[in-house]
């Protein structure tokens, strides 16, 4: 499928494709989106030059995709605006299902620090080099990952502590 | 400065290891703010749990402020007691059956949460909108947008002192409750948007009310300019409070009049228009001193843009049908369903299955909510179901930005920031 990129995406990845061709993965389109997939080791490499050459200053969010039966698992997506060209792009990484490690990007738009907090809370997906990686949401008795595909919907009963229902009991 | 004993004092008997992580983090949190001395003679400092049970939260969230007399040192949020698994959800329910969550994800503005919705699902499965439901759907978007500000406004005025306040603006989100209720039967969820469209015509009575409102509403929101603008006690308590710089904005990610009231004049419905939007005039509204007061005025600004956009609409209202008449793709119309068989097997097939969007297609679609970029982003596996839905929601990547810029001010300020960062936690928590 041929691709249809405005002035700036198009540069964005002749840009990467020149300077990182052995780590660019696939660019593709879906309707209207852009995604660009990169390897995973150069995550933090690429998103220094997106931030400083390429104007993408605004991390918009960044968030897991279980793709349970593929190869390399775990996805994490990073939602990239210029304010300067108005563009979004989204940058994936795979990871393997085994031990899912992805650099972090803090250091690089300090935004990244919450919404990689989320994707290790739902999906396991540990970040190196994270300043304060713990779970938002769950509490940190918590063992599972609930938005992976075998977390049952339902819950698993006894995982949560909860409180004794009677006030004096101890 | 540091406190040292923290994990030594503290002896949690509930969620022990989340408790410990959370007071460990507090004590590992860089901070920018001057240290003073390593001793602690006069005791003045201490660790304050602010929530999650605390009026002024606005809802479950809960605040570890590290004090040193009535300085805050460092402060770290945490969030997660509303946490229901929404998106979770969504994986195992229909697109349409998924509606009535996002309604109370944010409770305060549920319309613009169900066209948030409905755009991203209609963008994914390719499903066009009759004009005269994106004119609709605006208005009902502006209405949201003007009752989340106003109970911003009184909640927001009533923490920095001014108690009667709350009661006048509420007294105006009851209109818009009683307009609501006229446009789709409910006053609060009302879930009246619909993919391909929306659930049901607005009736006379119903843009009378509207009308009427647009009149109305100018002269109050001029009341409270004329209360509040020069008010001294107002200014004093929002001056210079929760200051966000311009350069930081950005780099914590900032969103919505928050990002606004430092500087940029950053708007979905500017950059990427949807509905109609590109056929209304509107200014954003745009500070630069990024502090409390700025982001008062940006608010009460947007509030008078949201009545000029609402009188657009009615002006340009077109005639027309309110869903597409496609009923592989949306709902056919209540007629169809009691009089024809063919209407009655398509409202099932859309009940049971719903809009299918091809296999593997990805999707993302943000709207200007009050609070900020709202984005659902969806990936089809070609079912009914969504294979995935991530939610982008303003009022998360605002808390982050507020867990920053709380660090040096006042203790008595942080209800203050709290209601001019204005999240809900029924969005963020998710």
């Amino acid at each position: 499928m041929s691709l249809e990129l405005s002035e700036h995406l198009q540069k964005t990845v002749d840009y990467l494709s020149e300077n990182f061709s052995d780590k660019l993965v696939d660019v593709y389109q879906s309707t209207g989106d852009t995604f660009i997939v990169v390897d995973a080791d150069s995550i933090l490499e690429i998103s220094k030059h997106l931030k400083e050459n390429l104007h993408f200053i605004y991390l918009s969010d960044v968030f897991g995709i279980d793709r349970y039966t593929s190869e390399d698992r775990f996805e994490v997506v990073y939602n990239l605006i210029s304010l300067k060209h108005q563009q979004r792009v989204f940058v994936k990484v795979r990871c393997e299902e085994e031990n899912p490690e992805v650099d972090s990007v803090v250091s690089v738009w300090p935004a990244a620090n919450w919404f990689e907090r989320e994707v290790y809370d739902m999906f396991g997906v540990f970040f190196r080099n994270h300043p304060d990686l713990r779970r938002i949401y769950l509490p940190e008795d918590f063992d599972y990952f609930p938005l992976r595909k075998e977390f049952p919907l339902l819950g698993i009963p006894g995982s949560i502590e909860l409180p004794s229902t009677t006030p004096d009991s101890d | 400065m540091k406190l040292k004993d923290i994990q030594s004092k503290v002896q949690p008997t509930f969620f022990e290891k989340h408790q410990r992580k959370l007071y460990q983090s507090l004590e590992d949190k860089h901070t920018t703010i001057e240290e003073l001395d390593d001793g602690d003679p006069l005791t003045t400092k201490m660790v304050l749990n602010m929530g999650p049970q605390h009026p002024a939260t606005h809802g479950v969230l809960r605040l570890v402020l590290q004090l040193d007399g009535e300085t805050i040192e460092k402060t770290k949020i945490d969030i997660g007691y509303l946490h229901r698994g929404v998106e979770k959800i969504a994986e195992n329910k229909t697109y349409q059956e998924f509606m009535p969550y996002t309604d109370r994800m944010d409770y305060l503005s549920p319309y613009s949460n169900n066209v948030a919705l409905c755009t991203a699902v209609e963008k994914i499965a390719n499903v066009e909108v009759p004009e005269r439901a994106h004119y609709i759907r605006m208005i009902g978007c502006e209405l949201a947008r003007i009752s989340s500000h106003l109970l911003w406004l009184g909640t927001m005025v009533m923490d920095a002192g001014a108690i009667s306040f709350f009661i006048w603006t509420f007294k105006e989100r009851e209109k818009i409750y009683d307009i609501m209720d006229r446009i789709g039967g409910h006053r609060f969820t009302i879930s009246h948007a619909r993919i391909g469209g929306v659930a049901n015509d607005l009736t006379d009575e119903a843009t009378g009310a509207i009308k009427e409102f647009v009149e109305s509403f100018p002269k109050e929101l001029k009341d409270y300019h004329k209360l509040l603008d020069r008010n001294r006690i107002f200014i004093e308590r929002n001056e210079a409070v929760g200051v966000l710089k311009t350069e930081d904005a950005i780099k914590l990610g900032a969103t919505g009049p928050v990002l606004r009231a430092s500087g940029y004049p950053v708007d979905l419905r500017k950059i990427t228009p949807y509905a109609r939007y590109s056929e209304v005039d509107f200014d954003i509204p745009t500070r630069l001193e990024g502090d409390n007061l700025a982001r008062y005025f940006v608010r009460m600004e947007e509030m008078h843009e949201s009545i000029r956009i609402i009188e657009q609409c009615l002006e340009k209202l077109p005639k027309g049908p309110i869903r597409m008449d496609d009923a592989k793709k949306a709902y056919p119309s209540k007629d169809e369903v009691y009089y024809s068989m063919e209407g009655m097997i398509h409202d099932f097939m859309m009940t049971d299955t719903g809009i299918c969007p091809p296999d593997g297609a990805e999707s993302y679609h943000a709207v200007e909510s009050p609070k900020g970029e709202l984005g659902y982003y969806i990936q089809s596996d070609g079912t009914g179901h969504p294979w995935r839905m991530k939610i982008n929601v303003p009022s998360y990547t605002n808390l982050q930005v507020l867990e920053n810029i709380l660090d040096g001010e006042m203790v008595a300020d942080t209800v203050v920031i709290i209601g001019g960062v204005d999240p809900v936690l029924g969005e963020a928590d998710k």
